[in-house]
C-alpha cells in the first residue's frame, strides 16, 4: 500500500513518468509512423512527425519484395514449437526439483541455468555440421529443436519457481485422496500452476520469436523466420527508412499485439519468476 | 518403501531435461575441443591434420583477441550499469501512485518485445545515422555537428542500443521487489528520524539487492553472447568485435574452424568463470 | 475396521534421530490425540502413519496388515491437513468429490455420499463455490467433507483447528467429536493444544522429543501424571511446581500441586502476597507472591472474591492432591 500523496505531487510524478515511458516507448513509435510516410517524407528535413500523408504503399511493397507470410509462419512453428516441446519437457522435471527436492536439485538448477551461459558461438561450427549430417539445415524442425534446448533451461527454472509457490500440503492431500502421479500432476498441480504455465509459455515464446543468432545462421530461404527477414534489410535497402520501417513494424507487430493482450501474464513472466 | 518408490519416479521425470541438456552440452563441446586441436579448414582442403596447442596460441596471440575480450567486457559492464541504475529509478518512481500506471508500464516494457534485429536496423539507421538520423536533425537543430555515432563512438552507441532493449526488464524485476518492500520499515525509518535518502541507501537498496543479483545474473547470461546487434550495426568494425563475434568471424567468414574453435573454447573457459562467480551469488541468494 | 499398530517405528532425517524406536497401538473407533508441543515429532509421527514420510525401521500395521510399503493413496485412511489444503481451481462439490474420483466410484454413488457429507457439514448452500469463497470454518468442513466420503479405516487430523479463531475452534471442537461419535470411525488427532487433547480424547499420547511420555485417558493423565513434562503440560493453568525444603517435608524433589486444589483458607499452611488477580467472573486465578517457595503460586479460585494486588492470602493444598516427583522428574507412587 502506497501512501497518500498530495495532488500536486502526484500530477509531478504522473509527468514525469509518462515522459520518460514515452521516450522509452519513442523508438517503437517513430518506426510505426514512419512506415506510414513515403521514403522522401521520411528523411524530411526537418522531421515530420504526424504532419504527412499517411500511406500504406510501404507495406505493399515489403509484401511483393519478399514473402512476409510465409516468414511470419516459420516464426510462430519455430517459437511456438520449441516453447510447447520445452513446456512437455520441463513440467515434469520442474515438478520433480520443487516436490520431490534433493540435495543435488540446487546443483541441477544452476547447472542447467548454467548451460545457457555456453557461448553459443564456441558451438556453433560442430552444430553446423550435425545440421549437415542430419539434413536439418534450414529446415523448421532442426530450429524448433534447437531454440527448445537454449531455452529449456529458463522454462525449467520458472516453472521450478512457480510450482513452489504452490503448498507442497494440497499434492500430500491429493496423495491422500488416492491420486496417482499422473493424476497428481494433471488434475491438481497443472490447473493451480495455470497462471505461471501461462507465463512462461508467453516469455519463452517472446525469447524464441526474438533468437537470432541460431535463427540466422542455420536457416537460408525455407524455414527463415522473421529476424532473418528483418536482416536482409540491414544496408543498403536500410536507407529506404520507410520501407525498413513498414518491415520492422510487419516483424515485432504480432509479438506487440500479444504482449497488449497478456499484460498481465507476461509482466510476471518477464520477471523470470525470480521475484515476487 | 513408498515415498522411496515414489523419489525413484520422480528422479525418472527429471531424466528427459537433464539428458537433452547433457547432449546439448556434452556433443557439440567435444567436437568443438577435437576441432580445437587440428587445422581444419573447410575451403582449403578440410581437415588438414593436427594441430596441438598453434590454434591455441594463434588465437591468443593474434592482435585481435585481448581487444575482443575488452570490447566484450565494456559493453557487458555498460549495460549492466545502465540498466540497473536506470532501472531502480523508474522503479521508485513507477511505484509512486501516478495516472495511467498500467500504461506507462507497457510503455516502458515495450522495448523487450522488439526483436534485436530490428532494434539494431531502426537505431542505425533513423536514429543514429549521421545524415538522415534523427539525431543528426536534433543536433543541426541546436546548431551542432552531427555525430557519426556508430563509427566515432561505436561502442557507447552499441551500449545505448543494448541498454534500451534490456531496460524494461531490470525495471520490471526491480519494480516487483519495490512493491514488496514492507512500507511499515519505511514509516519506522521516518519515526527515527531517517531523511529520505537514508531511507534508500538503507533500506530500500538493500531489500533490492536481491533483485539486482537476478537482474545481473540474467543480463549477463543475454548479454555475453549479443550478436545480432553488431551483425546489423556495425558488422564488428570500428572496435566493436566481440569475443562471440571474432570468433564467429574465424569459423564462418575466414572459414578456419580450427581456430575458430579454439576460440569459442576460450569464450566457453571465460564464460565458466563468469558462470562460477555469478552462481555463487545466486545459490545464496536461492534459499532466501 | 481400523487398528493402527506402531512398532519399533523410528525416524530419522539423515543423521538426527527425530523419532526413536516406538510403540503404539490405537484400536479400531478410538479417538486418539497426540499432544505435545512444537517439534515433540507429533506431526511426522502421523506423517509417517499417513505414509506421506517413509519410516526409517520398524513396521506400521493397519488391521494387521504390514503397510510400511503401501503407498499413501493405497492405505485408505483419509487425512485433514492444517492448512486444509484444499483445491483451490475445484468447486466445493468437485474437491469433495475427488478421492472418490480417484477411487473410480460410480457416478450415482458419488452424489449420494456428497450430499449425504454435505448435509450432515451445513454445506449444502455452498457445493457450488470456490474454496477460496468460503470462510475459515466452512474451508474446515470442506475438508473434513472431503475426508469423510472416502470412508476411509481411520482419520488422520493435523493440528486442523490451529488456523481458526478461538470462538469458531470451540464450535469445530464439538463438531470433530460429535463425528466420530457418530461414525465411530478411529480418528488420530495431533494438536498441541492440551485443551482440545482434554476435551476430545479416548486416549492421549504425550510426546516430547520424539518419545512416549505418557499414554492414557485425559483423566488419567490428569490424575496420575507420570512425570514432571506430563504433568506440567496436562492441566490449565499449569499445575505449580514445588522444589527445596516445602517439597523435603514430602519426602520428595518436587511436588506438584493443581491451581483447583488450593483453598484461600483462614487456617492455610501457606501464606502469600496477591501479585495479580485475574478476574474471569466464572473463576478467579491469583498469582501469588513471597510464598517462601520461589516463584508465583498459581491458585484458582471462586469467580467473585474482592482480592486484589497487596492482599495477604493463607492458602490450603487439599488433602491427597499433591503430586510427588523424584530427583529424575518420575512421579513417587
Amino acid at each position: 500500500m502506497a501512501r497518500a500523496v498530495t495532488p500536486r505531487r502526484k500530477a509531478l510524478n504522473t509527468a514525469l513518468a509518462w515522459a520518460i515511458g514515452l521516450l522509452i516507448f519513442f523508438p517503437i513509435l517513430w518506426t510505426i509512423l514512419t512506415s506510414f510516410k513515403t521514403e522522401a517524407e521520411a528523411i524530411a528535413s526537418p522531421p515530420l512527425f504526424l504532419n504527412f500523408d499517411w500511406t500504406l504503399e510501404n507495406y505493399a511493397v515489403v509484401q511483393e519484395r519478399s514473402d512476409y507470410m510465409k516468414f511470419l509462419l516459420n516464426s510462430v512453428i519455430i517459437a511456438g514449437g520449441s516453447t510447447l516441446l520445452g513446456i512437455i519437457v520441463a513440467v515434469p522435471a520442474a515438478w520433480s526439483m520443487a516436490f520431490v527436492p534433493s540435495r543435488r536439485t540446487r546443483d541441477i538448477l544452476l547447472w542447467m541455468l548454467s548451460t545457457k551461459m555456453l557461448p553459443a558461438v564456441g558451438v556453433l561450427y560442430p552444430i553446423y555440421l550435425l545440421f549437415i549430417r542430419l539434413g536439418l539445415l534450414d529446415s523448421r524442425a532442426g530450429l524448433v529443436v534447437v531454440l527448445m534446448l537454449i531455452n529449456l533451461p529458463i522454462i525449467v527454472w520458472m516453472l521450478y519457481t512457480y510450482f513452489r509457490e504452490i503448498p507442497g500440503e494440497i499434492l500430500e492431500a491429493a496423495r491422500m485422496d488416492g491420486a496417482g502421479l499422473r493424476e497428481e500432476i494433471l488434475y491438481v498441480l497443472t490447473p493451480m500452476a495455470v497462471p505461471g504455465i501461462a507465463s512462461t509459455i508467453l516469455l519463452n515464446f517472446i525469447l524464441a520469436w526474438n533468437e537470432a543468432f541460431w535463427t540466422l545462421n542455420l536457416t537460408a530461404a525455407d524455414a527463415a523466420p522473421l529476424t532473418a527477414f528483418i536482416a536482409s534489410y540491414s544496408s543498403p535497402e536500410g536507407l529506404f527508412y520507410a520501407k525498413l520501417s513498414a518491415a520492422s513494424t510487419m516483424a515485432i507487430a504480432p509479438i506487440l499485439i500479444l504482449g497488449w493482450f497478456s499484460q498481465k501474464q507476461l509482466v510476471r513472466g518477464l520477471t523470470f519468476g525470480a521475484v515476487k | 518403501m513408498a515415498t522411496r518408490h515414489f523419489r525413484s519416479t520422480a528422479r525418472l521425470m527429471m531424466a528427459p531435461a537433464v539428458i537433452l541438456l547433457l547432449g546439448w552440452m556434452l556433443v557439440p563441446l567435444t567436437m568443438t575441443l577435437w576441432f580445437s586441436f587440428r587445422r581444419y579448414l573447410p575451403l582449403r582442403g578440410g581437415d588438414l591434420g593436427w594441430a596441438g596447442f598453434d590454434n591455441y596460441v594463434r588465437f591468443v596471440t593474434s592482435g585481435a583477441f585481448w581487444p575482443s575480450v575488452q570490447t566484450t567486457l565494456i559493453i557487458v559492464g555498460g549495460v549492466l550499469v545502465i540498466t540497473v541504475a536506470l532501472g531502480v529509478v523508474l522503479a521508485l518512481l513507477l511505484d509512486q501512485p501516478i495516472w495511467g500506471q498500467g500504461a506507462v508500464r507497457i510503455l516502458v516494457i515495450a522495448p523487450f518485445f522488439v526483436m534485436p534485429t530490428v532494434s539494431a536496423l531502426v537505431w542505425k539507421n533513423m536514429f543514429m545515422d549521421p545524415v538522415n538520423g534523427l539525431f543528426a536533425h536534433l543536433w543541426r537543430f541546436f546548431g551542432a555537428e552531427p555525430v557519426a555515432w556508430l563509427s566515432d563512438v561505436p561502442l557507447a552507441s552499441i551500449v545505448v542500443i543494448v541498454s534500451w532493449q534490456w531496460l524494461p526488464f531490470a525495471t520490471l524485476i526491480l519494480l516487483t521487489a519495490v512493491q514488496s518492500l514492507d512500507r511499515e520499515q519505511l514509516e519506522a525509518a521516518e519515526m527515527d528520524g531517517a531523511s529520505p535518502l537514508a531511507r534508500f541507501g538503507f533500506i530500500v537498496l538493500p531489500h533490492l539487492s536481491r533483485a539486482i543479483t537476478i537482474v545481473v545474473l540474467i543480463q549477463t547470461i543475454f548479454l555475453l553472447s549479443i550478436f545480432a546487434e553488431i551483425f546489423v550495426t556495425t558488422g564488428g568494425a570500428f572496435g566493436t568485435r566481440t569475443l562471440t563475434y571474432l570468433i564467429y568471424q574465424r569459423v564462418l567468414e575466414s572459414q578456419n574452424v580450427g581456430l575458430g574453435s579454439a576460440g569459442g573454447v576460450y569464450a566457453i573457459i571465460l564464460a565458466n568463470i563468469v558462470a562460477i562467480f555469478l552462481m555463487r551469488i545466486v545459490g545464496k541468494n536461492l534459499d532466501r | 475396521m481400523g487398528q493402527i499398530t506402531l512398532e519399533r517405528v523410528s525416524k530419522s532425517f539423515g543423521h538426527t534421530e527425530v523419532i526413536p524406536p516406538l510403540d503404539l497401538t490405537i484400536e479400531d473407533g478410538e479417538f486418539c490425540v497426540f499432544v505435545g508441543p512444537s517439534g515433540c515429532g507429533k506431526s511426522t509421527l502421523l506423517r509417517l502413519i499417513a505414509g506421506l514420510d517413509d519410516i526409517t525401521s520398524g513396521a506400521v500395521l493397519i488391521d494387521g496388515q504390514d503397510a510400511s510399503d503401501v503407498p499413501p493413496a493405497k492405505r485408505g485412511l483419509a487425512m485433514v491437513f492444517q492448512s486444509y489444503a484444499l483445491y483451490p481451481h475445484m468447486s466445493v462439490r468437485k474437491n469433495i468429490a475427488f478421492p472418490m474420483r480417484m477411487a473410480r466410484i460410480p457416478q450415482d454413488e458419488q452424489n449420494r455420499r456428497i450430499e449425504a457429507a454435505a448435509k450432515a457439514l451445513n454445506l449444502t448452500d455452498y457445493l457450488d463455490r470456490r474454496p477460496g469463497q468460503l470462510s475459515g470454518g466452512q474451508r474446515q468442513r470442506v475438508a473434513i467433507g472431503r475426508a469423510i466420503v472416502r470412508e476411509p479405516s481411520a482419520f488422520l487430523f493435523d493440528e486442523p483447528l490451529s488456523n481458526l479463531d478461538a470462538a469458531l475452534r470451540v464450535g469445530m471442537r464439538l463438531e470433530i467429536s460429535e463425528l466420530h461419535e457418530r461414525l465411530r470411525a478411529t480418528m488420530i488427532y495431533v494438536t498441541h493444544d492440551q485443551v482440545e487433547a482434554m476435551t476430545m480424547a479416548d486416549k492421549i499420547v504425550v510426546l516430547r522429543a520424539g518419545h512416549i511420555e505418557q499414554v492414557g485417558s485425559p483423566l488419567e493423565l490428569y490424575r496420575t501424571p507420570r512425570n514432571l513434562f506430563v504433568a506440567g503440560f496436562i492441566g490449565s493453568p499449569k499445575m505449580n511446581l514445588i522444589g527445596g525444603n516445602e517439597a523435603a517435608r514430602h519426602d520428595a524433589h518436587t511436588i506438584g500441586i493443581r491451581p483447583e486444589h488450593i483453598d484461600v483458607s483462614e487456617d492455610g499452611c501457606w501464606q502469600g502476597t496477591v501479585g495479580v488477580a485475574e478476574h474471569l467472573g466464572s473463576d478467579t486465578f491469583l498469582h501469588v507472591h513471597g510464598t517462601g517457595f520461589g516463584g508465583t503460586l498459581t491458585v484458582r479460585t471462586t469467580g467473585e472474591v474482592t482480592l486484589a494486588h497487596g492482599d495477604t492470602v493463607r492458602l490450603l493444598p487439599r488433602a491427597g492432591r499433591i503430586h510427588r516427583f523424584d530427583a529424575s522428574g518420575l512421579r513417587i507412587v
